[in-house]
């Protein structure tokens, strides 16, 4: 009998889970013990951090894009389509239009994070993001044309994707004004909706002598309730109101519908043991990256560890051994602190991050492995 | 104990900071005004992260419950 293990999504989690399987399974997959089908609705692997670049017109969208079939083994089956519905008791998935469902012995869901802009009125009008390629272009039209006024960046909600980078698009906006001449007639303003300026104390810690010496405004305890695009202000939960003339928010993030659906957790993230990336809610489910609802933030590098672990369980498993490898938190980050320099975390459940010193040396660093980042997908780095 | 009725929960044990407050926002956000949200979180950090919020929200926080391994933070929206 074929064992049939099937990946949704095609990010960073999916796409080097399906490598790392390819690779470590590579005896039952040519004897056909088992098979990898890994399931898209995009034929393209999307690699996001790039975004980040696009408005200062140093990247552009499709220097993120590659074809999944590019960088996938052939021996994984890449089904580009869309699930419909995920059926835990049957262990079935269905699929959007006339796609014939399938049955899945281990099922891993990696959907990740999608923007939901319209949980704020006003928002979708009002405000621009460098979290979707679209947005990301949309947004480098605008800084292009902008050369006076209040440029706000607000955090709306949490958890998103890549928790540096609303600190590093304020960074980097900062030094890039400066380059250009035109710091002195802009004000930045960054919100955030808790207390400090990062969800981890230490990184906040870090972060705010740095806006203070570059001279950004910090609003804390902001929690966008609307926006208004006639007027151009944005209004908290908690009364403040803001004047803008550029918005730029991270947009409230949810995970996919089917996760709730299906009863395997909240608000599209699946509820798994922190270590072993398990469902709580059903047998032979896994969810890694974005989708798993670990506490971790939603990073690649998260995604790429757990990939690990997942592929080293599912072998276990299908060998009929147990199943050892766990997760312990791993989560590695690049911060940019302007156009040329960069600090570094490093952290895990148990030892809190220590930013480093910012260098251009660790700049550097982090765009070399946004190059090299092509051999992770493949599941080589 | 208290005898508060809450309208909705929101059970965030196990969640690291800033994870309860965050969870306890996005409920109030989408509660209606003079809803009563319960916040279950075992993380010490929220016994001094949702006064705060409460206090700079203008919500009104009704009790705080001490329970064997966690705290129960009734919340009401203003």
């Amino acid at each position: 009998m074929t064992e049939h293990v099937v990946i949704v999504g095609g990010g960073t989690g999916g796409t080097v889970l399906a490598n790392d399987l390819a690779d470590r399974l590579e005896p039952e997959l040519d004897a056909g013990d088992v098979r990898v089908t890994l399931v898209n609705d995009d034929p393209d692997h999307v690699y996001k951090p790039v975004w980040l670049y696009v408005p200062f017109g140093q990247r552009e969208p499709d220097d993120g894009r590659r074809a999944l079939d590019e960088l996938v083994d052939d021996a994984v089956d890449i089904r580009i389509d869309r699930v419909s519905d995920i059926d835990t008791e049957s262990q079935r998935l269905r699929f959007d239009g006339d796609g014939p469902s399938t049955e899945y012995d281990h099922l891993v869901l990696a959907t990740g994070s999608t923007l939901e802009p319209d949980r704020i009125p006003g928002l979708t009008e009002g405000g621009h993001n460098y979290y979707s390629e679209s947005g990301a272009t949309d947004l480098r039209d605008e800084l292009l044309a902008f050369t006076e006024g209040e440029l706000v960046l607000s955090v709306i909600g949490t958890p998103h994707m890549c928790p540096a980078a609303p600190l590093e698009f304020v960074f980097m906006a900062d030094d890039w004004l400066r380059e250009r001449g035109l710091r002195e007639d802009v004000d930045i303003t960054y919100t955030y909706p808790i207390q400090r300026v990062h969800g981890n104390p230490h990184i906040a810690e870090w972060a705010r002598p740095i806006m203070e010496e570059r001279d950004i405004q910090v609003e804390t305890f902001f929690n966008a309730e609307s926006v208004d695009p006639e007027a151009e202000t944005v209004t908290s939960m908690e009364g403040t109101e803001l004047d803008y003339d550029l918005l730029v928010t991270i947009p409230p993030h949810g995970g996919i519908d089917l996760i709730e659906e299906a009863g395997l957790g909240d608000d599209g993230w699946v509820d798994v043991d922190k270590h072993t990336l398990e469902a709580e809610a059903a047998e032979n489910v896994y969810a890694l990256g974005d989708t798993a609802d670990t506490g971790v933030p939603n990073a690649g590098s998260v995604a790429h560890y757990q990939a690990g672990v997942v592929g080293q369980r599912l072998a276990s498993e299908l060998r009929g051994r147990p199943a050892t490898a766990t997760y312990d938190g791993k989560t590695l980050c690049f911060i940019e602190t302007g156009m040329d320099a960069a600090s570094f975390v490093e952290f895990d459940y148990e030892n809190p991050p220590s930013p480093a010193p910012p260098s251009e040396k660790l700049h550097w660093s982090k765009l070399a492995y946004n190059e090299s980042y092509w051999l992770t997908a493949r599941g080589l780095l | 104990m208290t005898d508060i009725e809450p309208d909705d929960t929101v059970d965030a044990r196990g969640a690291a900071c800033p994870g309860p407050l965050m969870d306890l926002i996005g409920k109030i956000r989408s509660a209606e005004s003079g809803d009563v949200i319960r916040l279950l979180s075992d993380n010490d950090q929220s016994l001094t992260d949702v006064p705060e919020w409460a206090e700079e929200a203008g919500n009104e926080l009704l009790a705080v419950e001490e329970r064997d391994d966690h705290n129960a933070f009734y919340v009401e929206k203003a």
